[in-house]
């Protein structure tokens, strides 16, 4: 089939473009491991209040500047929804729900996930710089989502 | 190619009329829905009477999202086949009117649901919220009647290519048949979990529901749809703009090319809307983002034949210079200008699309109001203008009437009107949602949090701009109820561009279905056999429903 010249020149760059920025994304995520959170564990939805970590949620050390948040969510709330991180933590997110989806998202992080029933979410994130982010829920839950929201402090060591 | 029938027979105009009547009444409503949600949202307002603001957004997703555009597509497109395949028979009028009513009898039953409180869910109803059982049967009768039109469509063409062997189909029914191959292709994913998943699970066959399973047939039918709802606006582009300007068609055969590539590429891509979620391996995510990328291909063809014609257009009527050709086009004719403004508006729509399917770039926007600000430049703007610019000629051609100069004038003006309330709703949105402010939420300062104060702006910002589109709305249902009833009557054309003489014929390979179809079920199957394996193989115990409105 015959194409123009002028377009075979735009399809060129464009098409050579998208194919860079394509490698740009896989050389991220397979090279430098930079993936989406993708856990693939599973939990019974109904006996996350039984299930290790989540029997006991909140903030533990695990390492030298290494900790675990588990978070348990539910309609309308997170457990804890008071946290303290010391600054420059490495801190894998752990979050599971009780019921419906709902969301992860600490606002001005990178930390966004969906947390489903059935499955746990996780996310490992280095906090480098002190002050309040608020964590939300950004799947819709029912009647109180826009109440569902819990607060993360980083401090000074 | 074209068979003398340069008016759409009556019979057919009314039962394309009658879609697009049920398509204004919905933008209607949801329209005003969606200016509730704004006014909500800013904070200054509150619902009266208890009316809960997720009973609002599911209306206005349901509305807007599922029957305006579905009843505008398949109207116009039972319009189109008519006009370039020949006037429809007795028996696929008869289904067509069949589909009609399925799917307004499914309308009405989903909207019963929704108004009285019992389906909260929201366009997308993920389980485990759980609707009752009605809204979820109206929403099969919405799907089935739009199969039962999409059948008497393929019959149509059919017909026409046995009456015309060897021959190329017209190309504005070539582009019908496609999108709705497209369309049913993709809706077997949403039907299959409605019919074996959600509906007996709300009337309680079945305790359990498998989430990420009825998620994941979800996504598998939500993107396509929304290449559903864009396909129409291109026939409009490809096919009728040309005409519209008084040019001609750039290329046939790169027109259907991009259609084809359309219906290979806009299935096997679910998994970019599920990319932050758990459960699905990483490395089948990354091929679909992939997979979702190619579709960037016919629409780059798409950009530089829309241009080329125009050019073509301006140089051939002694425009010079670099961009002289742009002073050559219609500008005062609404029947190009809304159209033209919603191509300007797939550029930065377009590019949005490319952050919100990017592997990682994806969790910084997931779930943010920086995506409702991208569906609305290309949903709400690039389509519903191109819909609103077809409907200036499809209206009165249909109903026996002249769009009057006051009407044309007035119908730039809500295109204005249209952009200007975009702009500030649009960006409003997406800027709001690059700091973090979630979509899908009434108004919340999350416990008084710095973070969320700093978006109240933002959505004052989103209120303003969604009245503007309001004003918007009316404007354009004053010209739609004039074109219908009130209009002067005459004779009103319904453009089909020609081919421009240096493009080649087509080649008949286009219209090799078994081959182009085969090729799209191979692609779904490579990108989602193994990993819906894995969901059901490492499934967790199942969910019960919940209904937490």
């Amino acid at each position: 089939m015959h194409m123009h010249k002028y377009e075979k020149i735009w399809l060129f760059f464009g098409i050579g473009s998208l194919f860079v920025f394509l490698a740009v994304l896989g050389v991220g995520a397979f090279a430098q491991g930079t993936q989406p959170p993708s856990c693939l564990t599973t939990i019974d939805p109904e006996k996350v209040d039984q299930t290790p970590p989540f029997d006991k949620p909140g903030l533990i050390k695990t390492g030298d500047n290494e900790y675990q948040l588990n978070i348990v969510a539910s309609a309308f709330a997170y457990t804890p929804n008071q946290v303290e991180i010391p600054k420059g933590a490495k801190v894998t997110i752990n979050v599971a729900t009780k019921d419906v989806i709902h969301g992860f998202e600490m606002a001005g992080t990178n930390v966004n996930m969906m947390v489903e029933p059935g499955y746990v979410s996780s996310y490992t994130q280095t906090f480098d710089k002190v002050g309040e982010y608020v964590i939300l829920c950004n799947e819709y839950c029912g009647a109180g989502h826009h109440l569902m929201t819990a607060k993360v402090k980083v401090v000074e060591q | 190619m074209m068979n003398g029938t340069w008016k759409v027979d009556a019979r057919d105009g009314k039962l394309a009329m009658a879609h697009i009547y049920v398509a204004f009444v919905a933008l209607a409503l949801g329209g005003l829905a969606g200016l509730l949600q704004v006014l909500v949202r800013s904070g200054k307002f509150e619902l009266p009477a208890g009316i809960s603001y997720y009973t609002i957004l599911t209306t206005h997703g349901v509305l807007l999202g599922l029957v305006l555009t579905t009843f505008f597509i398949i109207g116009f497109q039972f319009a189109a086949v008519s006009r370039t395949a020949g006037t429809l028979s007795d028996r696929v009028r008869f289904w067509g009117w069949v589909g009609f009513w399925l799917m307004t009898i499914g309308t009405a039953i989903t909207a019963f649901y929704i108004l009285i409180g019992e389906a909260s869910v929201l366009y997308t109803f993920y389980a485990p919220l759980q609707a009752h059982a009605g809204f979820y049967i109206g929403l099969t009768l919405v799907v089935v009647g739009s199969w039962v039109s999409g059948f008497a469509m393929f019959a149509h063409y059919a017909k026409w290519k046995k009456a015309h062997p060897g021959q190329v189909s017209p190309l504005l029914t070539f582009m019908s048949v496609v999108n709705m191959v497209l369309w049913l292709v993709c809706s077997l994913g949403v039907a299959a979990t409605v019919l074996f998943q959600l509906i007996p699970w709300s009337l309680g066959y079945v305790d359990r529901i498998n989430v990420l399973v009825s998620r994941t047939l979800f996504w598998y039918f939500g993107h396509p749809l929304v290449y559903f709802w864009l396909l129409p606006a291109y026939m409009i582009w490809y096919a009728i703009i040309p005409k519209i300007i008084g040019g001609k068609m750039f290329s046939d055969s790169l027109a259907r090319m991009s259609f084809i590539l359309f219906l290979i590429f806009s299935i096997p891509v679910g998994f970019h809307h599920q990319l932050v979620e758990p459960g699905i391996d990483p490395a089948w995510k990354y091929l679909q983002v992939v997979l979702t990328f190619m579709v960037v291909i016919p629409s780059l063809m798409t950009a530089f034949s829309m241009f080329a014609t125009f050019e073509m257009y301006g140089r051939s009527k002694g425009a010079t210079g670099l961009f002289g050709w742009l002073r050559k086009l219609p500008w005062n004719d609404a029947r190009f200008f809304a159209p033209f403004i919603g191509m300007l508006f797939f550029i930065p729509a377009g590019a949005g699309g490319l952050v919100n399917a990017s592997h990682q770039l994806n969790q910084v926007v997931h779930n943010t109001i920086w995506v409702t600000g991208h569906f609305h430049l290309t949903l709400a703007t690039t389509v519903v203008l191109t819909f609103f610019g077809a409907a200036y000629w499809l209206i009165p051609h249909l109903t026996g009437r002249v769009m009057t100069k006051a009407m044309n004038r007035l119908a730039i003006i809500q295109t204005i009107v249209w952009s200007i309330g975009m702009i500030f709703m649009s960006s409003a949105m997406h800027f709001a949602g690059l700091l973090g402010a979630p979509r899908r939420s009434a108004f919340s300062t999350y416990g008084d949090a710095p973070q969320a104060l700093e978006w109240i702006p933002y959505q004052i910002a989103q209120a303003v701009g969604g009245t503007i589109l309001f004003i918007g709305i009316i404007l354009v249902l004053i010209i739609v109820t004039n074109l219908a009833f009130f209009a002067p009557k005459g004779e009103t054309e319904f453009p089909v561009a020609e081919v421009a003489e240096q493009a080649e014929r087509t080649p008949l390979v286009f219209e090799n279905w078994k081959l182009w179809i085969g090729i799209a079920v191979v692609l779904i199957l490579i990108a989602y056999t193994v990993p819906f394996i894995d969901m059901i193989q490492n499934a967790p115990p199942g969910s019960k429903g919940f209904k937490l409105w």
